[in-house]
């Protein structure tokens, strides 16, 4: 079977290089444990804001700042996650 | 010539300052740059392109919008009418040839009756959230809680700082509604695709992209020589 990545996870990686500029190779060997806030120095809490605007932006969903706590960013898996969970609500 | 030049223009009893390369060649592109916050993350880059274009024997001016660089007027004070006049001022009394504008520059962008190009045009309302979830997030460091209807409330009656960025009533009401209007010579461009670079405006810091600089400059000679002028 081929391998077909999910395209919300291929947005959200394209995401991490241009909205915070890291390296593509360090995007594309994130698996779902990849610790991001706190282990990726271009990701603060400033880069946060920009980011969740681009997500809403490029995936077509909508974020209540309400929704967002610590772990969203917790690791790269609990972003797709998040986003994920976004994308399939908006039906 | 390959020295900048810094012409000013008048608008609104004010005097506000441009940067400019190639004041004798034919093609005049005013470029409307970003605003706010995203316009000092690609400054460098812009400039580079500028002169890539002078290079190519292509004149170019940056606005300063007011209350923007060296203006002397409050940031507070402006809102995007304000601004489109500012556009349209400027390019009258310099004589441009062309409009190129980036992101929320294309709100801006379309008094003058000139050949249009967009890289990337970007919504009011995105500008708008993007700086007041950075507001929340700042306030979050120092140990205040903000939310989003607070600080719109305090939007409606008088000036609210967003990282620094003073806005009035009338330009958060603005933005809030404000997307690129339609012209009828326009060229719209997507990073990726026509043009070759990454979102700098996005990035938390000012970075700079010479392949990025070039591809622009590349791609507004061929536009600009194609139309207009």
């Amino acid at each position: 079977m081929p391998f077909v990545e999910d395209q919300t996870e291929t947005t959200i990686r394209e995401l991490l290089i241009d909205v915070l500029g890291v390296a593509p190779a360090t995007v594309a060997a994130m698996t779902n444990e990849t610790p991001l806030f706190g282990a990726l120095p271009e990701l603060d809490s400033m880069a946060v804001a920009g980011l969740l605007t681009e997500m809403e932006d490029r995936l077509d969903i909508m974020i209540d700042d309400s929704d967002i706590d610590g772990e969203l960013f917790e690791t790269f898996g609990s972003l797709v996650a998040f986003a994920k969970a976004k994308v399939a609500a908006k039906g | 010539m390959t020295a900048p030049y810094y012409p000013s223009y008048a608008v609104g009893g004010q005097t506000e300052q441009c940067l400019a390369f190639g004041a004798d060649y034919q093609r005049q592109i005013l470029i409307v740059p970003p605003l706010f916050d995203e316009m000092n993350r690609v400054r460098r880059m812009l400039v580079e392109m500028m002169r890539a274009l002078n290079q190519r024997g292509v004149g170019s001016l940056l606005i300063d919008l007011p209350g923007c660089n060296e203006s002397l007027v409050p940031l507070e004070t402006q809102d995007l009418n304000s601004w489109r006049a500012a556009v349209s001022s400027c390019a009258q009394q310099w004589g441009a040839t062309h409009i190129a504008s980036l992101r929320g520059g294309a709100l801006i962008d379309d008094g003058p009756s000139l050949p249009h190009w967009r890289l990337a045009p970007a919504k009011g309302s995105t500008i708008v959230k993007t700086l007041i979830r950075m507001r929340i997030a700042g306030d979050k460091e120092a140990g205040r809680d903000t939310s989003e209807a607070a600080l719109m409330d305090t939007a409606a009656r008088g000036p609210l700082d967003l990282g620094g960025i003073r806005l009035g009533p009338s330009m958060i009401a603005a933005l809030a509604n404000a997307a690129p209007f339609a012209l009828p010579e326009l060229a719209e461009r997507k990073l990726g695709e026509e043009i070759i670079g990454s979102p700098l405006w996005l990035r938390a810091e000012p970075q700079d992209d010479a392949t990025m600089s070039a591809s622009i400059a590349e791609d507004l000679d061929r536009w600009s020589a194609s139309c207009g002028g």
